[in-house]
């Protein structure tokens, strides 16, 4: 049972941090900085259910967030719905598309299908920057009404924070779980050998197609959260295909395959990228050193920092998963 | 209808531009197994090379397709002792990663010292002009310099020993190291010369439109494309992809945005891949 793994707590107690250390005193401004690492740890926990656990590369991962984000604003601002019932349908819409899209592109394998996943965030990012309902290039923005419905703006944002945090957790919980059941044994047979894997009668094509879409949703949840947050969108912020890229960055940092190195991944990446951004002398760069530190990962430690640390603590892999 | 048939024509010559990009990506997947993610990177870099080439000299643009040849041959090997000699036979995931990783510090240092606004190279052949449509001399001149270069290196690798090599190892590379081959020293070439005909296929898309540093990932989708229609490991054939994918544009751009493009080479790409996983050129192989 998922209640008597030790990393569950840590979960709930990582949560709770989160909750409390803003609310403490009101800082907005320690607010604001753990919502981008909450939003990197959503990004990086999603993506290791692709790479990580079905050794599957998703270059366009930053597509459902974009998408969702569409969605989410769409609901809000031209249908008046409330806040979490919209960001839930952009869930829902959002991990459909990714399952039809899963259907076509997951019979392509490997490195193929990391290319169609570059094609799909371009083929929809073009859609999008062509569909007038959603504003076209120039997006939408948010009308001020819709934070009324929340108790006003101030209050509004705080919603939102909680909201981003209990997807964040949801992520790690879902990662968690999945890592400790029969589908995630199917999906790690199918990154190991996906032929032995259909030999020994696990239905990879439908496994694929499962976890596409499950990976889809909340991130899409988190977008759409994010924009309504923002108060405007539009095709070039939610398809940024940086951001896509940096979080197989996150990913690979951390460790793939692993729960705690994908948000461990997402915070330490997003707290390096926030410090360089902000420095002016290197902010310039923060491509080149996170392109630098990918090489250094995938060249000299393939298993990221948590694969070092179970390296030297072996016994570590039964408490942070 | 004679509007569609001048489209159909740029498409045409534009195409071959293509085609010549996707010869260098297509080059190192058939021989060494590395889809190379720098490739956009590249293109790019080629473009700001021939940019600064012509603010320094001034001369004729196609000429200083030479010297990019040189220095795309040259980032080509340091990119290759970099990031790709330690995954070469690695799972596909790494060299995945690690060439991507290159593109990202490419694109990182590109963007801090030309920013992301638009450059162009203000350099016009004169044109001929037909009727109400006038066909540019660049265009020309780019399309038959993309035929040379891809000339010239079919023979390369039909007619002199070291292409032979490269044939040889891309084959099967144990084999060709039991007969003497250093499929190290091979693999390098390879790489170079793949990345110096990205280098060449950017100089010369920089002679017909304006760029940014970031314009290389429109191309290297269009390389993809044409890989992919053209099969691996088949450098000719990508050029004929190439004019293929360029004359589609040209058919398809009078009635359609420019923007919808994407989406329609995307689709492109899914359907050969799930139809013709071996390209249209490609013979069926049974696993």
């Amino acid at each position: 049972m998922i209640l008597r793994r030790p990393f569950f707590w840590i979960i709930l107690l990582v949560t709770v941090g989160f909750i409390y250390a803003p609310l403490h005193g009101n800082n907005v401004s320690l607010r604001e900085d753990l919502i981008l690492i909450a939003i990197a740890i959503i990004l990086a926990s999603n993506l290791n259910l692709m790479i990580g656990y079905t050794g599957y590369v998703n270059f366009g991962h930053i597509v459902f967030y974009g998408l969702g984000g569409y969605v989410g604003l769409y609901l809000t601002t031209a249908r008046g719905w409330n806040l979490v019932l919209s960001a839930l349908v952009a869930g829902v819409v959002v991990s459909v598309c990714a399952f039809l899209f899963g259907l076509a592109i997951l019979r392509l394998r490997g490195a193929y299908f990391a290319l169609a996943t570059i094609g799909i965030l371009q083929a929809v990012q073009a859609f999008v920057s062509n569909f007038d309902p959603w504003g076209r290039s120039t997006g939408m923005y948010l009308s001020f009404n819709s934070y009324q419905s929340l108790g006003g703006a101030r209050h509004a944002l705080w919603i939102t924070y909680f909201l981003i945090i209990a997807v964040m957790t949801l992520s790690m919980i879902v990662s968690l779980v999945i890592k400790n059941s029969k589908f995630g044994l199917g999906l790690f047979a199918i990154r190991e050998d996906e032929d032995a894997a259909v030999v020994l009668g696990v239905n990879a094509t439908v496994y694929k197609a499962i976890i596409y879409s499950v990976s889809a949703f909340l991130p899409a949840v988190a977008g759409a959260l994010m924009f309504f947050k923002n108060g405007m969108i539009d095709p070039s912020i939610a398809f940024e295909y940086m951001l896509s890229l940096e979080g197989i960055v996150m990913l690979m940092l951390g460790g793939q395959g692993s729960v705690i190195g994908a948000a461990l991944g997402g915070a330490l990446y997003e707290r390096l990228r926030s410090y360089l951004l902000t420095s002016p002398i290197l902010s310039n760069f923060h491509l080149v050193i996170a392109g630098g530190l990918l090489l250094m990962v995938v060249l000299f430690a393939p298993g990221g920092l948590i694969g070092w640390v179970y390296r030297l603590v072996p016994r570590a892999r039964k408490v942070i998963e | 209808m004679s509007g569609v048939l001048a489209s159909m024509i740029d498409g045409l010559l534009v195409g071959a531009v293509y085609g010549l990009a996707a010869m260098g990506l297509s080059l190192i997947w058939g021989v060494m197994d590395v889809i190379n993610l720098t490739h956009g990177a590249m293109i790019a870099l080629g473009m700001f090379c021939m940019y600064l080439l012509f603010a320094a000299t001034g001369i004729n643009a196609y000429l200083l397709l030479l010297p990019t040849i040189g220095v795309g041959l040259l980032l080509g090997l340091a990119v290759y002792w970099m990031a790709v000699h330690w995954v070469v036979g690695r799972s596909m995931l790494m060299s995945l990663l690690s060439t991507f990783a290159v593109n990202m510090m490419v694109i990182g240092i590109g963007t801090a010292v030309w920013s992301t606004s638009p450059y162009n190279v203000n350099f016009v052949l004169p044109g001929i002009t037909i009727g109400a449509y006038t066909f540019t001399g660049n265009h020309m001149a780019a399309a038959i310099s993309a035929v040379v270069i891809a000339l010239a290196l079919q023979l390369f690798l039909y007619h002199t020993r070291t292409g032979k090599a490269i044939r040889a190892v891309a084959d099967n590379r144990e084999a060709a190291e039991l007969m003497g081959i250093s499929s190290t020293a091979v693999l390098s070439i390879a790489f170079a010369i793949g990345i110096a005909l990205a280098c060449t296929s950017g100089a010369l898309v920089s002679t017909l439109f304006p760029f940014t540093i970031l314009s290389g990932g429109v191309y290297q989708l269009k390389s993809f494309v044409v890989t992919i229609l053209a099969g691996l490991g088949k450098p000719f054939g990508a050029l004929v992809a190439g004019v293929l994918l360029g004359l589609l544009e040209g058919v398809v751009t009078p009635f359609i945005a420019v923007s919808w493009i994407p989406l329609i080479e995307f689709g492109l790409f899914v359907v050969v891949l799930v139809a013709f996983p071996q390209g249209i050129f490609g013979k069926r192989v049974t696993a």
